[in-house]
């Protein structure tokens, strides 16, 4: 028994048992993280929705588009309904806006009066081409991927930030 | 410094003085590591609350939901599978080890006076591990989920006196549904784990109280719980870890497709260490289910929880426990006979024809028995040797998924009898079949599509001949498949739930045998016909 109470033995069932539990939660802690702040795997879509065409678009005028998008959240495919500010520039190309304010995430609108993009919920104006003219907003609008196939526009899904 | 705070906060919480009392207790010097198995479960127990709450952050508990988002756990999110496998795994090793702690508590007698209580909860904890397991089952929610429980459920409402009760309490009779679910899900992550970590600390309590039980004629110097103790716990504890997580990372759990309870097909298995009471209920005729289903399990349970009161002799050692020895060997001989059985038993999965391994229907079977018939000409007559289609076969002449935008039926026709006349300078010989035959294979040349292409030419030759037999013999003049025909006899499809092969055959035969009042011809195709044209028949889904 005296064996047993050496302070070598001691000291090797002592590090022994730091030894493995430090493994032990290693090996649960590490996928445990990797499974709470990794994103999930998603599968690369790169699909394009019409938004009407080009011919009916006034120049600088942007109007507002919406259309139906299946949007995935977690586990489940939901489809949804969104919108996007499109606009016709002067040299015939197309911008597409996400109508959501940079701010504080309002709904952004166009009014005629103003000349430019204007948020409702703290008074943050863009101009037509999405920068910011004025209020609390911190960046300009987000854009939508864009083209134009056989006079009709085409947006992608969400908007690149 | 570092001394004085110490000791600031252990005078106001107590925390280090407990600590200490906790892993200096002194025990006694024949303990060892035949006593590892008790804390074994308990950490065990552990690493299921810990990946149980993993796995709760990203599960929707309602049907349906619950096997999509166990599926996003699994498929989508890194590290998910492994999360949930360990779960999977540690679940029966946490059974294995709460049974052989029971075992060794049991061969060496230490529910002996004073420590009847603590043998006691220890029979709770064991069944409320088995509840775990019991409501755990039907969380993944698919296919194997639902019909365990079905059965589960049926056994319960079967007990004498509480059945209706204990029914009602699992959510109402009839079919499992979100009611069940959710009081599963409760049971399994709100009330349990509420029960069993409450009865884990009262069990560790009264062993604390009472000590840890010494062998007989134990005169050795006491030891220390910490480090030497702990040491022989903690290497247990990584042994059993090291081979779950090996499990977890290599062996996937299993998850069936979704619950379907409309699945005639399916047979319903428990967990494997319910295999016992499941085989058991095979051997008793109806009226004495409920006798072994319940009755019997609660005399066990009433004789487990009597045993401190049964045996109340001194302890003896191990060596002369015989009736102990012989116990624990009958009960493992009668557990592990049973559970072989079961496994012996354990009927072949049918293959239902015309289902993939997931069991949903193969896309050709959703093909008209013509379309199907054209497979069997485009073989015949080798188009893939020129034709490439959905990634097989030659580029000679052109991909023919994408023919059905520009042609029809009357410009293929025509086509395939003097190529040359519609494509100028065509290679192609023309092709030699009768105008039915050419029919059928431009309408099967005209459903493909690059998305369908590979589906439709997996489709086996059984069913390819079996519907060029169908079309040939003109059944669809009175039977209809996936909705063409006459419907002047039962529609053909899901044929299978309604009758055998032999059935089948045998009609085909002498109709007015099987069904006397049918206007049907005989059929008496040949071996090979016969068999392919069942086969086709019983491959037809639900339409």
């Amino acid at each position: 028994m005296a064996a047993v109470d050496s302070p070598d033995r001691r000291r090797f069932h002592v590090v022994v048992i730091y030894g493995l539990w430090s493994l032990i939660s290693g090996a649960l802690s590490v996928p445990a993280f990797i499974y709470l702040f990794w994103p999930p795997i998603a599968k690369k879509k790169e699909d394009w929705v019409e938004v009407g065409d080009l011919a009916q678009l006034p120049e600088r005028i942007p109007e507002e588009r919406s259309f139906q998008r299946m949007r995935k959240d977690g586990w489940k495919l939901t489809s949804e309904k969104a919108s996007v500010l499109v606009t016709r520039t002067s040299n015939n190309e197309v911008v597409a806006f996400s109508p959501v304010c940079t701010h504080l995430g309002c709904s952004v609108r166009w009014a005629p009066d103003r000349d430019s993009f204007y948020c409702p919920c703290h008074n943050s104006t863009f101009a037509v081409d999405g920068k910011v003219t004025g209020g609390p907003a911190p960046r300009p609008l987000d854009r939508y991927e864009v083209k134009v196939e056989k006079g009709k526009i085409f947006v992608g899904h969400e908007p690149k930030t | 410094m570092n001394q004085k705070l110490r000791e600031w906060a252990d005078h106001r919480t107590g925390l280090e003085t407990a600590v200490r009392s906790f892993l200096y207790e002194k025990i006694p010097a024949s303990s060892g590591w035949h006593q590892v198995f008790g804390s074994v479960a308990v950490f065990l127990f552990m690493v299921q609350a810990f990946t149980g709450i993993l796995l709760a952050v990203n599960y929707a508990p309602t049907p349906g939901d619950a096997y999509y988002s166990l599926r996003y756990i699994i498929t989508e999110l890194t590290g998910g599978s492994i999360i949930h496998n360990l779960h999977h795994w540690t679940a029966s090793a946490m059974i294995i080890f709460v049974v052989l702690h029971m075992a060794q508590v049991f061969l060496y007698g230490a529910y002996k006076k004073p420590r009847e209580a603590t043998w006691i909860v220890g029979v709770i904890l064991m069944l409320v591990t088995f509840a775990f397991g019991l409501t755990g089952y039907l969380l993944p929610w698919d296919n194997k989920a639902y019909w365990g429980t079905v059965v589960t459920t049926q056994i319960a409402a079967k007990a004498p006196l509480v059945g209706p009760y204990l029914s009602r309490l699992m959510g109402g009779e009839g079919p499992i549904g979100v009611v069940t679910f959710a009081r599963f899900y409760a049971l399994h992550v709100m009330l349990l784990p509420a029960i069993i970590i409450t009865l884990i600390i009262f069990h560790i309590y009264l062993v604390r109280k009472h000590g840890v039980a010494p062998a007989p004629g134990d005169q050795g110097p006491e030891k220390s719980f910490f480090p030497e103790q702990i040491y022989k716990d903690t290497v247990a504890m990584f042994v059993m870890f090291a081979v779950l997580f090996l499990l977890a990372v290599t062996v996937q759990a299993p998850l069936e497709r979704l619950a379907d309870p409309t699945d005639k097909n399916y047979i319903p298995r428990p967990e494997w260490y319910f295999l016992f009471l499941f085989q058991l209920l095979k051997y008793l005729p109806g009226q004495l289910e409920a006798f072994g289903a319940i009755v019997l399990p609660g005399i066990v349970i009433a004789t487990l929880i009597a045993v401190p009161f049964l045996d109340r002799g001194n302890v003896l050692r191990l060596a002369k426990r015989t009736t102990a020895m012989a116990a624990i060997a009958l009960a493992l001989a009668g557990w592990g006979g049973l559970t072989l059985a079961a496994i012996a038993s354990k009927p072949e999965t049918q293959t239902v024809l015309g289902l993939t391994e997931d069991g949903v229907p193969e896309s050709w079977t959703q093909l008209l028995p013509e379309e199907l018939a054209g497979i069997g000409y485009f073989r015949q007559e080798g188009c893939a040797s020129c034709h490439r289609v959905g990634g097989l076969g030659n580029e000679i002449g052109p991909d023919l998924t994408k023919t059905a935008d520009k042609r029809d039926v009357k410009w293929l026709m025509q086509h395939f009898k003097k190529p040359s006349s519609s494509v100028p300078g065509s290679p192609m010989p023309a092709v030699r079949l009768t105008d039915f035959q050419l029919y059928q294979l431009s309408i099967f040349i005209l459903k493909l599509t690059p998305a369908n292409a590979a589906a439709f030419q997996s489709a086996p030759d059984y069913a390819v001949k079996g519907a060029i037999l169908y079309s040939e013999s003109g059944c669809s003049e009175c039977h209809t498949v996936n909705g063409e025909g006459m419907e002047l006899a039962p529609p053909l499809n899901a044929v299978r739930d309604r009758r055998t092969k032999e059935w089948i055959i045998q009609h085909f035969r002498d109709p007015q045998k099987m069904s006397p009042k049918t206007i049907m011809d005989p059929y008496p195709f040949g071996p090979e016909n016969m068999e392919n044209i069942t086969k086709y028949l019983l491959s037809l889904p639900p339409f």
